[in-house]
Parts: C-alpha cells; sequence; structure tokens
C-alpha cells in the first residue's frame, strides 16, 4: 500500500518521461487487444457463418470423399437407406450429392464442382428456394465469388457438361436463379448448386449421396457414413486465424519491448539518480529487500496507468469501431472472411493482456532495482 | 554509568581501498549515557560520519564493538538492524534528504507508516512533531517550496516523530546561515532537555559547539579529545 502511494507519487512526479513511457505502452495495450479480438472476431464470424452456410452441426462423408481431391469425388457417393431416410425425413440430416463437372460461360470452359442440395431444405441459409424446377431450364444459384470468377449474372444461361455414372458425357443448360453472397469461401469459389433430385436424375445416380449434413450435434455414428465434427471441419479457419495472430504477434511484442525497454532505461537511471533517496529509505528503517519492493512497484505502476490511459482512448475507439465495423474490402482471397469485421472482445483476452503487460513490466522494473540489494546503505546515502 | 544507551569498545573501522586498507577508525571506546547532547568535532575525513553511521547500524565495524540499546550492530540481521532505525534511531543529514513528491506531512509520517499505528494516531503524532519544530502552518507543501532552514526541521521532525532514543545528527547545520542555525540547535536543544533524547552531532561548526555539553574530539579515525563542557549561556 505504501509501495503504491509512493509509486504513484514518483511516476507523477517524473512528468514528461512517465508520460512518454506510459503512451507507448499502452498503444501496445490497445494494439494487443484490439489485433486480437479483430482475429476473434474474423475467427467467430467465420465458424458461425461456416456452420450457417456449409457444416450444420457436423457431416458425415461417403468413406471416399476427399474434401480436397475432387477426382475422389466420382466414386464417393453411396445410395441411401432405410435409417438415413428416416433422419432425412424429421430434418435431422440433409443430403448432399457432389460431383466434377465442366461450364463453358461465353464459350469457355471451366472446370467445376456441381452440388446437388434439396431445394425445400432449411438447414442451411443457402437460398435454395430458387432451385425449383419453373420452366423448361434448369435453375441453379451460384455465390458472388464464382459469379465474379464466371462473368455470369443472373438469368444468364451457362451450359453444364458432366459424365453420368455409366461415363458418357452429357450436357444441359442452366439458368442462373440467384446469386448469394456468402463469406465463407468454400461456399462459393468454384460451386454450382442445383436441386438434389435433379442432380440424380443427371448423373443416374439414384437416391445416392456424398455427403449429410447434420442439425444434430449429439448425432455422432451412422453406419456406413464417417463423421466429421465441427472442430475437424473447422481446422483449416482456426489454423488460419491462430497462424494471423502469431503473424501479429511479432509487431506486437516489438512495440511492447520498446515500451519495456523504455520502463527499464527510466528504472536503471532512476536507481542510478536517487541513491541517496534509496539511503534515505533504509536510513528510516525501511530493508533493502523494501526499497526493492518500492522500485518495483513503482516501474510496474506504468502499466497500469497504461492500462487507465489505453482504457480511456481505447474503449470509445473500440466501441465506435464495434458499431461500424473494420471494412477490409472485398477479399477474393480463398478464404473465409467476412468483407466487414467486428471485433470480438472476450474478458479472457483483456485479461490476458492485462496480466501480460503488468507481469512485463514488472519484470524488467524488478531486473535494475534487484540491484539496491547490493548497494551500501552509506554509499547511497552519499549518492555513490 | 546505568543509563548506557550506546557503548563503542575497541572500534575500528577499515575500509578496502586497491589492494590494501584504509582505516577510518581505530580503537574508538566511548560511551554516551541517555539524554546527552553529544558531538564529534574533528577535521574533514577524521571519521566522523563513519562512526556514526555505525551507531545508526548502517555500517558495521571490523573490529571491536558496537551496542547500540543493548543490541550488538555486528550482529543484528538486515531487519532487525531497520527495525532499530525505525523505532529507536532517528537520522539528520546535511542535505536534509526529503522526498521530494512528499508533502511535509507525509515527509514526516513516513516513518510511521512502517508501524503498527492507526490514521489518527499517527496524525497526532506528525502535528505534535511539527509544532516542536513550528511547522504546523507548512504541513502540505513540498519541501521545493521552503527554505534550507524550514526543510532542516523537517528533517528534525521527521527524526523526532517516532520519539527515539538516539538522534544522529551529521553536520546538520553545514549548508544553513547563522539565524536558522541557532534555530536549528535551539530546537535540538530544547528536546532533548523536555524528551529526554540522545542527540549526537558531527560537525566542525563553531556555532554548533557551543551548544554541546559533550565535545568528543577526532582525527584521524581516534580520539583525541573528550571533554564535558560547562555550558555556557547562549551569548
Ligand atoms: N566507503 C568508503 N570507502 C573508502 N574510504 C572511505 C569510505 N567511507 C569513508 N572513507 C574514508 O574514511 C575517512 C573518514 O571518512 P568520514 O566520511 O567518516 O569523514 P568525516 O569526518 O565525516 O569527514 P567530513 O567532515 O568531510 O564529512 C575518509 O578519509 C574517507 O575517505
Ligand atoms: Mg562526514
Amino acid at each position: 500500500m505504501l509501495a503504491l502511494k509512493l509509486a504513484y507519487k514518483n511516476i507523477l512526479g517524473a512528468g514528461l518521461r512517465t508520460l512518454l513511457n506510459v503512451s507507448v505502452l499502452s498503444l501496445a495495450f490497445v494494439l494487443i487487444v484490439f489485433y486480437n479480438a479483430m482475429i476473434d472476431g474474423w475467427n467467430r464470424q467465420g465458424k458461425i457463418d461456416t456452420q450457417e452456410w456449409e457444416i450444420g452441426e457436423g457431416q458425415f462423408w461417403h468413406p471416399d470423399y476427399n474434401k480436397f481431391d475432387i477426382y475422389s469425388y466420382r466414386e464417393a457417393n453411396q445410395e441411401i437407406d432405410a435409417n438415413v431416410q428416416q433422419l432425412i425425413d424429421q430434418n435431422e440430416v440433409l443430403p448432399v450429392l457432389i460431383q466434377q463437372a465442366t461450364i463453358y460461360p461465353q464459350g469457355r470452359m471451366q472446370s467445376i464442382v456441381l452440388r446437388g442440395i434439396p431445394a425445400d431444405q432449411q438447414l442451411l441459409k443457402l437460398p435454395t428456394k430458387g432451385l425449383n424446377m419453373q420452366e423448361g431450364i434448369c435453375p441453379a444459384i451460384i455465390g458472388k465469388r464464382m459469379a465474379k470468377s464466371t462473368k455470369l449474372k443472373t438469368n444468364d444461361k451457362v451450359l453444364l457438361r458432366w459424365r453420368d455414372i455409366n461415363g458418357t458425357y452429357d450436357a444441359i443448360e442452366l439458368r442462373i436463379d440467384t446469386i448469394f453472397k456468402c463469406d465463407v469461401a468454400d461456399v462459393d469459389n468454384g460451386q454450382i448448386y442445383i436441386d438434389y433430385h435433379v442432380m440424380q436424375k443427371l448423373m443416374g445416380m439414384k437416391n445416392c449421396a456424398t455427403l449429410l449434413v447434420s442439425s444434430n450435434s449429439e448425432l455422432k455414428d451412422l453406419d456406413g457414413w464417417n463423421y466429421r465434427s465441427t472442430d475437424v471441419l473447422l481446422k483449416d479457419l482456426n489454423d488460419l486465424t491462430n497462424s494471423e495472430k502469431i503473424s501479429g504477434m511479432v509487431i506486437q511484442s516489438i512495440l511492447l519491448m520498446i515500451a519495456l525497454l523504455a520502463i527499464f532505461d527510466t528504472q536503471v537511471l532512476s536507481i542510478f539518480r536517487r541513491k541517496r533517496e534509496i539511503g534515505t529509505y533504509i536510513a528510516l528503517g525501511l530493508t533493502r529487500k523494501q526499497v526493492v519492493g518500492i522500485f518495483t512497484v513503482e516501474g510496474g505502476f506504468h502499466s497500469i496507468l497504461a492500462a487507465i490511459v489505453g482504457a480511456i482512448y481505447g474503449i470509445p475507439l473500440f466501441i465506435w469501431i464495434n458499431q461500424t465495423g473494420l471494412s477490409i474490402g472485398e477479399a477474393d482471397m480463398g478464404i473465409t472472411v467476412a468483407e466487414v469485421i467486428y471485433p470480438f472482445y472476450s474478458l479472457q483476452l483483456i485479461l490476458i493482456s492485462i496480466v501480460l503487460v503488468v507481469l512485463s513490466s514488472t519484470i524488467v522494473s524488478y531486473i535494475p532495482a534487484h540491484k539496491i540489494v547490493k548497494m551500501k546503505p552509506t554509499d547511497a546515502l552519499k549518492g555513490k | 554509568m546505568n543509563n548506557v544507551v550506546i557503548d563503542l569498545k575497541r572500534l575500528t573501522k577499515h575500509f578496502p581501498v586497491g589492494n590494501g586498507k584504509f582505516t577510518a577508525l581505530s580503537d574508538i571506546n566511548l560511551s554516551f549515557s541517555k539524554g546527552e547532547f553529544a558531538g564529534l568535532v574533528g577535521p574533514s575525513g577524521s571519521g566522523k560520519t563513519t562512526l556514526l553511521n555505525i551507531i545508526g547500524s548502517l555500517d558495521v565495524p571490523s573490529e571491536g564493538s558496537a551496542n547500540v540499546l543493548g543490541k550488538s550492530i555486528a550482529g543484528l540481521s538486515q531487519k532487525q538492524a531497520a527495525q532499530l532505525r525505525n523505532y529507536h534511531i532517528g537520522f539528520i543529514f546535511q542535505t536534509y534528504n526529503l522526498l521530494p513528491v512528499y508533502t511535509v506531512y507525509e515527509n514526516v509520517e513516513f516513518a510511521l507508516l512502517l508501524q503498527n499505528m492507526t490514521e489518527g494516531e499517527r496524525r497526532k503524532a506528525v502535528m505534535q512533531a511539527l509544532e516542536w519544530v513550528g511547522l504546523t502552518d507548512k504541513e502540505k507543501s513540498k519541501p521545493s517550496m521552503l527554505s534550507g532552514g524550514e526543510c532542516q526541521r523537517v528533517a528534525i521532525a521527521r527524526s523526532m516523530v517516532k520519539q527515539p532514543d538516539i538522534v544522529l545528527a551529521d553536520e546538520p547545520t553545514a549548508n544553513l546561515d547563522s539565524k536558522n542555525s541557532h534555530h536549528i540547535l535551539q530546537t535540538m536543544q530544547r528536546l532533548n532537555e523536555e524528551l529526554g533524547v540522545t542527540f549526537i552531532f558531527s560537525t566542525h561548526d563553531e556555532k554548533v559547539m557551543q551548544y554541546l555539553k559533550r565535545k568528543i574530539s577526532l582525527a584521524d579515525g581516534r580520539v583525541v579529545n573528550d571533554e564535558t563542557v560547562e555550558l555556557i549561556a547562549n551569548r
């Protein structure tokens, strides 16, 4: 308590130097919180979007299905048995049929992934209503990125060509019914959606599915299907955000190091200049260890001021950004990222940041202060 | 001899200098009784400060013994030495050594913060000490706003507030003009008489010497003269 009061007075007495230390440290503090909140916000939005648009509460894959190997798609489907059919009827799972195919937008040839999904499904956010056959031409829906890369617009017609189950080539014309906006890259890039039953007919794969999207997180076992939990399916997103966090750490640690160096420097100087004061404390009855404590608390106190100062300008800034969101532009990267990210500030993040900043500045304050233990009180009093 | 507060026997102090050693004090035999108003006088480098530091448990003897309030200085742990200083010994320095960020009140209060006292008890003691030195009206000032004489009076209040047994004053008037010096000395003399606190000075200031009841002369680390003075009335 005494040390805190003394630290408070001493540190405010130091004026400009304190201001400098505190500003740099608070900047590091705010940046750490903000950057990580951005990534957490991205991850959270990405998770929610991915679940809503693609994976639900998990998926069941045909044992041969490999998301990253389009050549595996051909064989990776199987007939739905009575048990699974019952689950489909109860809306517990949603069947999806996946095959490789080719489209010819404006005469160019483009390889795509064709997905058959029931037009009346409600499990995923995909606007599959548009897949209901109205006129003669088969409707399809695509995402924004796909529309951009193929230059297709709503109501455009495009030729679709595929090989059916017997290896025979066949083709029909598709009409782009809806172009949806979805931040999940895998739902959009290179994907064309048509009705599940239409696709079965086209492919000659009667009552077959490649995977089942589950709406029930309790359901983990289906005969003949391999369960993929949301954790497994979201691993890529988590890995990506984690690696972004780590690369952000470089800049954050540099800034933090600068701030810590400034505190370290202040401590060294202040112990050098305040020898007589140190001697006085000892003469007044403090042990040298207590004096070390006073100086350590004083240095560490920078971080408490930094947290307060950071809160003073950080909180309004954070609130403002959280209202507007942070637009990162239309990133056409092959990653799942929203156009506008809303940072997510968890209590955990803020507590960890505070502990990190306070602990590190206390440690760098202790290192020079520790030398006081070796000081002779009589020398200190002489200012030597 | 039953009221002895400080007892030094064959006290010697060496300092390492280069490869050899420098003897700052040699074979000092002195004892001080409760309530003395004594001074160490002698030329610069004669060992006055060194001796006060040992009595104040800021340093230890190289040889011989120093007993202060029944405790052997050499045998004290850091913590015990700190306790001894905190409760029983007050220091006054030539350079005042006030804490610049604290007010007068807080400077005086500081030593009491280490003791088990309530806020109210502390307040009473601090105001009393400020009254002794005539500075009650300056309790909220910072040391930078005070004159040298006032600073030294604050330092006296700080050393006296805990009602110590011994006050060690190392050249307390060296930075003061004669008017302030007299004022300071009269204050200390009064406190010595009223409270029975033992004062030991180091000085080569003539003004101080006329107040001393006992004058111990040091030269080259040895006691060359130890006389009890018949008090010459102040002027
Ligand atoms: N830490 C030390 N290391 C080496 N020599 C020291 C040390 N402290 C004091 N001395 C020496 O011991 C001698 C006595 O010093 P001391 O400070 O006690 O003198 P003093 O009588 O107080 O002098 P002054 O009147 O100038 O204050 C001096 O010669 C000084 O150089
Ligand atoms: Mg001296």
